[in-house]
């Protein structure tokens, strides 16, 4: 009997590339990649880990190709930047044992902060560019991958966007293939890539790139669906989908691998239709290379290069219209109850401060009432935002908040710059003890593998101290200790940091202590509880306080900021 | 057969997801082409969920069109206002039971097996397949429990 089950975009995936023999996997968390490793870690036959940043995820990854073994590297779309600078080499240099580099983007921006297309990454690196539509073809694609990498010897990046890598579909399990590992050779003209080398090898991705272009051509995933010929649409990725859902008729030529761009069967399908439109999420990757080969083809409107699209942005495209309607405000995230970050906003939010942050659950400190969080831009940038900020604002006006694991990713080198550079100020790291916002990952500081197993743990006092900070100090306790400790800090002419460790994460530690009591007599109707934004406190319709005790987890953040005594901790 | 096309929506924490995913399960175990699609990237952290769910001989889309949902399933009274607009013209809100389920069950925790149970009555999948797609998802020792409030909504 044949093995379905209900995988999601990201698990097919996985279990395609298990099924074609992979023996390593290397990854940071980020949604929506996140899945990936962890999917692949559950098998013996990978070794699966979660690198400290994607530069070496990307590196060890694809050392791993290099050793003779078939590996992959995944991250979120922003991850990859981080990884740019080994991606753009090993282009040059080419791997031994399959490579695929899988990137998530998150076109509608659901869990990032912005919604760059990589697909422009494969044109910028020079490497084949493969994009499944669903979760069943993710799993057929990503084999191909590996067979492509290797006939090439290049990497592949494999396209995956938040709606294809979260959609789940019934799909067929297959047998692992075992693949003997490739012998290592040393050969510096292909692994060394200094100048004289270099230049020979980009003479060789050159060529590479036309015989890829005519592999494309042939490939069958690149496919022509010809029905009413008055409508043809170029398509990739989920579009494709969308586009069989509302034009069931039209003729379709459908875009597994568009780069390097099957030209000659683009000419093919756009010579036999009477009006071509190209459906594609994103920036106008395929319109403009349409374009370049001078077929007259309609885009679509700029509006729709911000979000996603679905079945009617589909439908306004194909008609020629502009973007009208855009996603609707659901109910906005907040910190868990109980969470350790909250104490930290709270004070941050009475000292006044000008916080850098970064990226984590903490960003959720940003919006109000807490309002305390006044700089996001990438991994690791509180530190370094920070270290200017104090420099032209003063020592005392700024302080940089970042989480255990975005300090471990890319903190650490922005606080050795701190000290290099004479920076006087303060940096809170927030130790929940995990990577929090994608689920719970463990990290250096946590000392547990992405396995599950016992490693060395990276302590983090040690570190800070040996970077050249002035003052370390761990504290734990309320809202009102720690704004007096970033006062103490922040008037000194020194570089501190601050390691705040209230309790694990909740995701982690979800023990409760019992709901604080609350008497409405005493009650004047401040609001000052309310204002730690804790989905377990709440104003009701008429203006009264109320508790909900099965969401409470007891951390009486809340009670340290009434003061009428109409909040009383559970003793 | 047509696809059929339920969507679900409320808060995080609510079992949303858990939800879905067993009537996806049952779908597919009676033989259906399923596709379900969510985001959750800060659903975990109380904002909204919806999930949506297609099965049937083929399906393409894996979101809803808008106003072609034939149920709509909403677990929380905002989400319900602003999610209304997805259901087609025939098609089946089932937010008052809801309303009548928090007053039947409870605790909170099996709202969403008691909603499956209202849903079944409508839908053409076998009680076997229910049961296997409700034992696949939920913990051994809650299964009965389950199996219990299930049961009393059909």
């Amino acid at each position: 009997m044949k093995n379905y089950k209900l995988l999601s975009g990201n698990e097919a995936l996985a279990q395609g590339a298990y099924e074609a023999g992979l023996k390593f996997a290397a990854s940071y968390p980020g949604t929506p990649a996140t899945d990936i490793l962890e999917y692949l870690a559950q098998f013996k036959e990978v070794d699966a880990q979660w690198s400290i940043n994607e530069k070496v995820a990307f590196e060890v990854s694809l050392g791993a190709a290099f050793a003779g073994v078939r590996s992959i590297y995944s991250s979120k779309h922003v991850g990859v930047n981080v990884a740019m600078d080994p991606l753009m080499t090993a282009t040059y240099s080419g791997i031994n044992a399959g490579f695929v580099i899988v990137t998530g983007d998150d076109p509608g921006m659901h869990s990032s902060q912005n919604e760059q297309d990589n697909r422009l990454v494969a044109k910028f690196a020079k490497i084949p560019l493969l994009e499944p539509s669903s979760p069943q073809e993710a799993k057929k694609l990503i084999k191909l991958a590996y067979e492509i990498s290797e006939k090439f010897d290049t990497p592949v990046l494999f396209r995956m966007t938040t709606r294809v890598a979260h959609t789940k579909e019934t799909v067929e399990l297959g047998e692992r293939v075992e693949i003997v590992d490739k012998p290592f050779e040393k050969n510096p003209r292909k692994y060394v890539m200094v100048p004289a080398n270099a230049y020979k090898k980009h003479i060789d991705l050159e060529e590479k790139l036309l015989k890829m272009q005519e592999f494309s051509d042939n490939l069958e995933e690149n496919f022509i669906e010809i029905k009413d010929k008055k409508l043809g649409i170029v398509t990739d990725s989920v579009s494709y989908m969308y586009v069989k859902e509302v034009y069931p008729n039209a003729s379709v030529l459908k875009l597994s691998m568009p780069f390097p761009f099957p030209n000659k069967k683009i000419k093919e399908f756009c010579s036999q239709v009477e009006k071509v439109v190209v459906v594609e999420e994103s920036e106008p990757f395929i319109e403009e290379h349409l374009l370049q080969m001078g077929i007259k083809c309609q885009g679509k409107h700029y509006t729709y290069r911000v979000g996603e699209l679905n079945p009617e942005s589909v439908r306004d495209i194909v008609e020629g219209k502009s973007k009208t309607t855009y996603p609707q405000a659901g109910r906005k995230p907040v910190l868990c109850p109980g969470c350790p970050h909250r104490a930290t906003f709270v004070a941050l939010r009475k000292t006044k401060v000008v916080v850098a942050g970064d990226i984590g659950c903490y960003t959720l400190g940003a919006t109000p009432p807490l309002s305390a969080l006044h700089t996001t831009v990438c991994m690791g940038s509180s530190v370094t935002i920070m270290s200017s900020l104090t420099k032209i604002l003063g020592k005392d006006k700024a302080v940089a908040v970042i989480g255990d694991s975005t300090f471990c990713h890319s903190g650490i080198e922005g606080l050795v710059n701190c000290a290099y550079n004479k920076t006087k100020g303060v940096i809170i790291i927030l130790d929940n003890g995990t990577t929090a916002m994608t689920g719970a990952q463990p990290n250096p500081a946590t000392g547990v593998t992405a396995k599950g197993e016992q490693t060395k743990r990276l302590d983090l006092v040690t570190l800070c101290k040996a970077c050249g900070a002035d003052n370390v100090e761990v504290i734990g306790d309320s809202s009102a200790v720690i704004e007096s400790k970033i006062k103490e800090y922040t008037a000194k002419d020194e570089l501190s940091v601050l390691i705040v460790r209230i309790g694990l994460c909740k995701m982690i530690d979800r023990s409760k202590k019992p709901a604080p009591k609350f008497y409405a007599d005493k009650c004047k109707k401040c609001y000052m509880c309310v204002s730690v934004d804790c989905p377990a406190i709440f104003k009701d319709e008429n203006g009264n306080i109320k508790l909900n005790e099965n969401l409470c987890a007891g951390c009486n953040v809340c009670v340290q900021q009434c003061h009428f005594a109409a909040l009383e901790a559970a003793k | 057969m047509d696809t059929i096309n339920i969507l679900f929506c409320g808060t995080g924490g609510q079992g949303i997801l858990t939800a879905a995913e067993i009537v996806g399960l049952a779908a597919m175990y009676d033989g259906h082409h399923v596709k379900k699609s969510e985001v959750h990237g800060m659903a975990q952290r109380g904002g909204s969920v919806e999930s949506h769910l297609r099965f049937g001989k083929e399906v393409f889309s894996p979101i809803i069109e808008c106003g072609k949902a034939d149920f709509l399933l909403s677990f929380e009274k905002g989400e319900h206002e602003r999610m209304k607009f997805m259901l087609k013209k025939d098609g089946i809100d089932l937010f008052e039971d809801f309303v009548k389920g928090q007053e039947k069950i409870t605790n909170p925790k099996f709202l969403n097996t008691y909603m499956l149970g209202v849903l079944s009555k409508h839908l053409k999948i076998s009680q076997e397949s229910w049961e296997k797609a409700l034992k696949s998802v939920i913990k051994p020792q809650f299964v009965d429990k389950n199996l219990e409030i299930f049961k009393s909504a059909i």
